[in-house]
């Protein structure tokens, strides 16, 4: 029984690592923009697109290092996109993120259909488990450099948000746009730049899906990872440094179904597939609870507003 | 469509339908007109529910719709990533309004009711023809479905992996656990058994047709445990056969040859051999015969077909499957017999008792077979 524990908290430990990249990718990113003010629904078909422009460059060039900056580049001209229509005046940014959303799955399933088949360079990995002679702790500190990657833009985005000019003036224009105006700060280049660059980040977590793990490009590979990304910063608190927690616990949970199933405790799998789900509610509850549900909520939301 | 409809302004979509229509009949008569030219091309419409190139499901059906279109007197439209929905109706509508078809392969196991009953019962003189095994003879008989006895490949699957194997555990990845699916795990680690009783078959329900995310972390998971051998049944094998190969694992296919995915791993697999049936039919409706609603055939038929032999396969294995392969083709073999327990210990079939593919009884199987780890519910 012991041995079965400690093999499905090792699959958590890995599940964790390979699940969450994306998900810590797009929240990343989703921070930043709504630090700005500004929600961005449209990161789902961000990281879709972000995918297939990885998986097709790779293909292309053979560099999937090459597909990763593509994929960041796809995202920022889409994230773009979203930013100059939504600083237009009266443009509701939640309709807006829902149709760049549709036209990102859109157009990647458009021009993916010709690399669904052919296989094409992926990710290396690092072999942090070297020192163990179990292929299991081997194979589970497999690990891809985007996730580090991830953690260092994570530690980035914090301190420029805390210790930074630019972090400071990205916070003012989400927390109150009256204030921002008394001090003459950009407010649209603000928020343009926070949301093209938030796709960014969201179009790096594609790349991870179809050049890490799973590791390969067809129209069902994001089961809606995007979306719940927009969940797990609130679940954040608009911190990057918690979306790095929230990932990883993201996808733990996700990882408790399948585990289970392999040192058979069968029943009720569909429960546990509904494990990430429920953490994030109960952690949502535990937090917001007696009142303090909008702590950390930048201002100029308009979800909040 | 043959010649460019009228264009000018403030004619009703349904007009400019009926002109085309007209125009195409004419054209048609014209050219019965020299019996040399052969009649009229016969219209074909494939409706696929995911992408015809998933490597899987849809790819075995388009596989053989490619084969159609190139044969002389049929025309194939096709359309995918049709979602099981009052979707599927308007695209049938519209393959028959608009390209004229009069033999459909709605091939979803979602289309059949209502969507596919309802547009028979609207269309009579139209052939439709689904992929399952649902029709009975209460549905309309402008309808029919067919399927192929798979599970006899997964038992030559399993058979495979047992000669595969070193850690004398194997796995499969199944979607829902709906007949069809069980039939194919069952028979899985039923042809392992008959090899080594003592190896045991794990299995992971995903609960989805298509979760590639999932199914990566179920591949990975069981590579964990030491399964050193992976089959499966979800829609798209993809991302199974390459994360097993990924782990240095083998892997047998399912609905399609995936054997470019695992070049290495990749043992045998079961395949779709649609284009058997496909052909049939259409030699029917071209010879104005009556089509058949209920069709049915296995490897002796032809329906399915075992992936080439890859090279991790022993001799010793391929000389295992091939005779066993040659026993089912005779016919009257029986996968499924007495005495049979399930994996909780009780007798589901009893001594004497013998069920070979054709058997009605397996359509309704609801249990795992002793030597499988997993529950259904």
């Amino acid at each position: 029984m012991s041995g079965s524990i400690a093999t499905v908290l090792l699959a958590m430990l890995a599940g964790s690592l390979r699940v969450s990249t994306p998900f810590l990718f797009v929240s990343l990113g989703e921070c930043l923009t709504e630090k700005s003010g500004r929600i961005n629904l449209g990161n789902e078909g961000v990281l879709v697109l972000g995918a297939m422009v990885a998986y097709a460059t790779s293909y292309e060039t053979g560099s999937p290092w090459a597909g990763v900056a593509a994929a960041a580049l796809a995202g920022l001209l889409l994230g773009g996109l979203h930013g100059e229509v939504c600083s237009l005046a009266k443009v509701n940014d939640v309709a807006m993120g829902i149709a760049i959303m549709l036209a990102g799955t859109g157009i990647a399933f458009f021009f993916g259909k010709p690399y669904v088949q052919p296989s094409a360079t992926l990710l290396p990995g690092i072999p942090f488990g070297f020192w163990s002679a179990s292929p299991q702790v081997r194979n589970a500190l497999l690990v891809c450099p985007l996730f580090l990657v991830g953690i260092a833009a994570a530690i980035g985005l914090h301190w420029c948000f805390n210790a930074t000019r630019a972090g400071l003036r990205i916070r003012i224009v989400g927390d109150s746009q009256d204030a921002a105006l008394a001090l003459g700060l950009p407010i649209d280049r603000t928020r343009f730049i926070a949301t093209a660059c938030g796709s960014a980040l969201a179009g790096i977590g594609g790349a991870f899906l179809s050049l890490y793990y799973p590791g390969s490009w067809n129209e069902g590979l994001s089961s809606g990872q995007g979306l719940m990304a927009v969940a797990l910063v609130v679940f954040s608190r608009w911190n990057p440094i918690n979306c790095i927690y929230a990932s990883l616990l993201f996808g733990a949970a996700g990882a408790l179904g399948p585990s289970l199933q392999t040192v058979g405790i069968t029943w009720g799998y569909y429960l546990f597939y509904a494990a990430p789900y429920v953490v994030t509610l109960v952690v949502l509850i535990i937090t917001a609870r007696g009142g303090r549900s909008l702590r950390g909520m930048p201002g100029q939301l308009s979800i909040g507003r | 469509m043959p010649a460019t409809p009228p264009t000018h302004t403030g004619i009703s979509r349904r007009t400019l339908l009926q002109g085309t229509a007209g125009v195409a009949g004419l054209a048609a008569a014209g050219l019965s007109a020299h019996p040399a030219k052969a009649a009229k091309d016969l219209v074909a419409g494939f409706i696929y529910v995911g992408p015809k190139d998933d490597y899987g499901y849809n790819q075995a059906h388009a596989e053989a719709a490619a084969m159609l279109k190139k044969m002389p007197g049929i025309k194939v439209v096709e359309e995918e990533k049709v979602p099981e929905t009052d979707d599927v109706s308007k695209t049938m509508e519209s393959m028959i309004k608009l390209d004229g078809a009069t033999l459909l392969f709605p091939t979803s196991f979602g289309y059949f009711d209502p969507y596919m009953l309802k547009t028979a019962a609207k269309y009579k003189d139209i052939q439709f023809r689904h992929c399952g095994g649902l029709w009975t003879d209460k549905n309309p008989m402008n309808t029919g479905s067919y399927f192929g006895y798979i599970g006899m490949c997964q038992y030559l699957n399993g058979i495979a992996a047992a000669h595969a194997t070193k850690t004398k555990k194997i796995g499969f990845i199944a979607a829902k656990p709906i007949p069809q699916v069980l039939i194919n795990i069952n028979s899985f680690a039923l042809g392992a058994r008959s090899v080594d009783p003592s190896i045991t078959t794990t299995v992971i329900f995903t609960g989805e047709w298509s979760m590639p995310v999932k199914e990566a972390e179920a591949a990975n998971s069981l590579a964990d445990q030491g399964i050193d051998v992976l089959t499966c049944h979800v829609d798209g094998p993809k991302v199974i056969m390459e994360t097993a190969e990924r782990r240095g694992i083998y892997a047998c296919g399912y609905h399609a040859d995936q054997s470019k995915l695992a070049p290495k791993g990749y043992l045998t697999g079961a395949e779709w051999n649609w284009i058997t049936v496909y052909k049939q039919f259409i030699a029917d409706e071209q010879g104005a015969k009556p089509l058949p609603n209920f069709v049915r055939g296995g490897l002796a038929q032809n329906f399915v077909k075992m992936s080439p032999f890859g090279p991790a396969l022993s001799e010793a294995g391929r000389k295992n499957v091939t005779a066993v392969k040659a026993e089912i083709v005779k016919g009257g073999f029986a996968v499924f017999k007495g005495p049979m327990k399930d994996n909780k210990g009780n007798v589901v079939i009893p001594a004497g008792k013998s069920y070979p593919e054709t058997a009605v009884e397996l359509e309704s199987q609801n249990y795992l077979v002793e030597g499988v780890n997993g529950a259904i519910a």
